[in-house]
């Protein structure tokens, strides 16, 4: 390229890829989201009725780790994701082996796990407590023809986050399958062609190929689902509403009770807690899953 | 494709493990749906005693003043300018940022995973809208789905742009098109696989979408599909064939979406997956 042609190139480059492309995106982005998110932070550190906000410094916090019913929302936000991103994680890698392998029906297998992932969260909620009724739902009906007697699913204190726990998990879990199975057709060949000659069994295959080299996968899994699992709302707020008492409630239906009630201040703090939350344990989760391996 | 006989018992275990626990629930919102009211509350899993569908569709659309016509239009309206919205801002967004490389591009990449993983100030953002006149306002909804949502689609754009070669751009400029045209009728034509993937993906989401109408969208005359399936919990507490009607009417779209973008959603939705 001579000298004359340069400068006039990368002109015409400039205006080819012009900086406004950024800015309508830029300014929607920025006032209804960015905006927000900063004002959260001094609105947590007041007492705030939307025309007015006392700052009351960080009084809102401490009553969030003082009040026994809002530590339980953060102890169980916790549970939660641990819960159903460890078993989307198990049973997505289940079904996406099974699923990759020669296994007849393919095709309707596959659909009928992936379908719930684009169904109302509200509709499944709703269905999912109608089937779990203690007595008249089908599950402990079903369970009964065996012998079983059925626990309360939704009724129990106990058992009741963990039950909105395993419907995300029927909700989600195809999303998980169909990125394991996107992960696992990727991985070549020539290594299975390799542990074979080498006279793997099939356990070995899976532990010493398949699962480390569906890493990637599984980072991206852990993440989607771990900060979905968070954030959850709309499940909990269908099938429980935080109850029986707070025994289900997330900080992220606690931020919606408060709302409710009018104590402003405090459900933003709660926003706040949410996002130290997911910072706190979302990124050292995606740095550990996302390190370069030695041998890469 | 030939199946030994081991497989073939291993297939059909599978066939009837997700049968239970997959397609039971759904059967049991369609025999629900079927039902009167007497027979549905009992929430059993039975044949219907008579067909009822029809009566129950329309016991479901009319209450509350056709409330759920307004909430379809409201819904699909929402969906529809904000997916437009979604796809020309993204990919303007997506263009320049995998094209151009400047000292910004840091910050922006923050910004975009920033918003893929904050939840929103929930009570900041409604005082903001307040202040704007767009609380409660469909124009401020479709907004909101737009700042919301625009990370996830800003990401599948630049991904796919990436592997479109930049000569092309330069190519065009030497036959003689304007900067813009470029953009507009080169490579946003181009771009229309994963155009197809952001409108599936991204209105089965905002469709589906119950907490920012709950929060940014209140008032009857603004009902979204989600929220009416709400009000109709409370007001049938006992009328189960109802709320599974409802059930049944708003599984329809995603249902549609999925028989025929079925591999388009796949595809958007483990983008990413097996990078790395």
């Amino acid at each position: 390229m001579t000298a004359a042609v340069a400068p006039a190139l990368k002109m015409q480059r400039r205006s080819l890829y012009p900086g406004w492309f950024y800015l309508p995106a830029a300014v929607i982005y920025s006032v209804l989201f960015l905006a927000p998110t900063f004002a959260s932070l001094y609105f947590s550190l007041t007492r705030w009725t939307l025309f007015d906000a006392t700052f009351i410094g960080l009084d809102n916090f401490a009553q969030f780790f003082r009040e026994p019913f809002l530590i339980q929302g953060l102890v169980n936000t916790v549970i939660y994701a641990v819960i159903t991103s460890g078993l989307k994680v198990v049973i997505g890698m289940m079904l996406a082996v099974m699923l990759t392998s020669q296994i007849m029906a393919r095709g309707y297998l596959r659909s009928v796990i992936f379908f719930p992932v684009l169904v109302s969260t509200i509709g499944v909620g709703m269905t999912f407590t109608v089937l779990m009724h203690p007595t008249q739902g089908m599950i402990n009906q079903a369970l009964a023809l065996f012998g079983i007697a059925g626990p309360g699913w939704l009724v129990d204190p106990k058992l009741a986050l963990f039950s909105v726990a395993l419907v995300d998990v029927w909700k989600g879990v195809g999303l998980a399958t169909v990125i394991y199975i996107a992960g696992l057709v990727a991985i070549p060949k020539d290594y299975y062609e390799a542990a074979r000659i080498d006279g793997a069994t099939k356990l070995q295959n899976f532990f010493y190929v398949t699962l480390p080299l569906s890493r990637p996968a599984t980072a991206t899994v852990i993440t989607l689902s771990f900060i979905g699992g968070l954030r959850t709302f709309d499940l909990i707020w269908a099938m429980t509403k935080g109850g029986p008492g707070f025994a289900s409630d997330t900080v992220a239906s606690v931020i919606y009770k408060q709302y409710q009630a009018g104590f402003y201040g405090l459900s933003t703090a709660g926003n706040v807690v949410l996002f130290i939350l997911i910072a706190v344990l979302v990124v050292p989760l995606t740095m550990f899953l996302n390190r370069k391996q030695g041998h890469e | 494709m030939k199946h030994s006989r081991a497989a073939i018992a291993g297939g059909i275990a599978a066939i009837a493990a997700t049968f239970v626990v997959f397609v039971i629930p759904f059967l049991f919102i369609i025999l629900m749906a079927f039902k009167d009211k007497q027979q549905s509350a009992l929430r059993d899993f039975s044949w219907p005693n008579g067909f009822h569908l029809f009566e129950n569709l329309y016991e479901v659309i009319k209450t509350r003043n056709w409330m759920m016509i307004t909430a379809f239009i409201n819904s699909s309206l929402i969906t529809v300018v904000s997916v437009t919205l979604l796809i020309v801002l993204a990919a303007m967004v997506g263009f320049v940022l995998a094209r151009r490389k400047t000292k910004w591009n840091g910050l922006i990449e923050f910004l975009i995973l920033a918003g893929l993983m904050i939840p929103p100030a929930v009570v900041p953002t409604i005082w903001l809208l307040q202040g704007l006149k767009l609380f409660g306002t469909l124009h401020g909804m479709i907004l909101i789905q737009v700042a919301y949502n625009l990370p996830f689609s800003i990401i599948l754009y630049r991904a796919f742009i990436a592997t479109i070669p930049r000569e092309l751009d330069e190519a065009a400029v030497i036959d003689g098109a304007r900067p813009l045209d470029v953009f507009f009728r080169i490579i946003l034509p181009l771009l229309w696989p994963v155009t197809v993937t952001n409108i599936v993906v991204q209105s089965v989401g905002i469709f589906n979408d119950f907490t920012n109408p709950l929060y940014y969208l209140p008032g009857n005359q603004n009902a979204t599909v989600q929220l009416t399936l709400y009000n109709f919990q409370s007001q049938f507490s006992t009328a189960y064939n109802l709320l599974f009607t409802n059930i049944l009417l708003i599984t329809i779209p995603p249902l549609i979406v999925f028989m025929f973008f079925n591999r388009q959603i796949v595809a958007g939705m483990t983008a990413g997956a097996v990078k790395g």
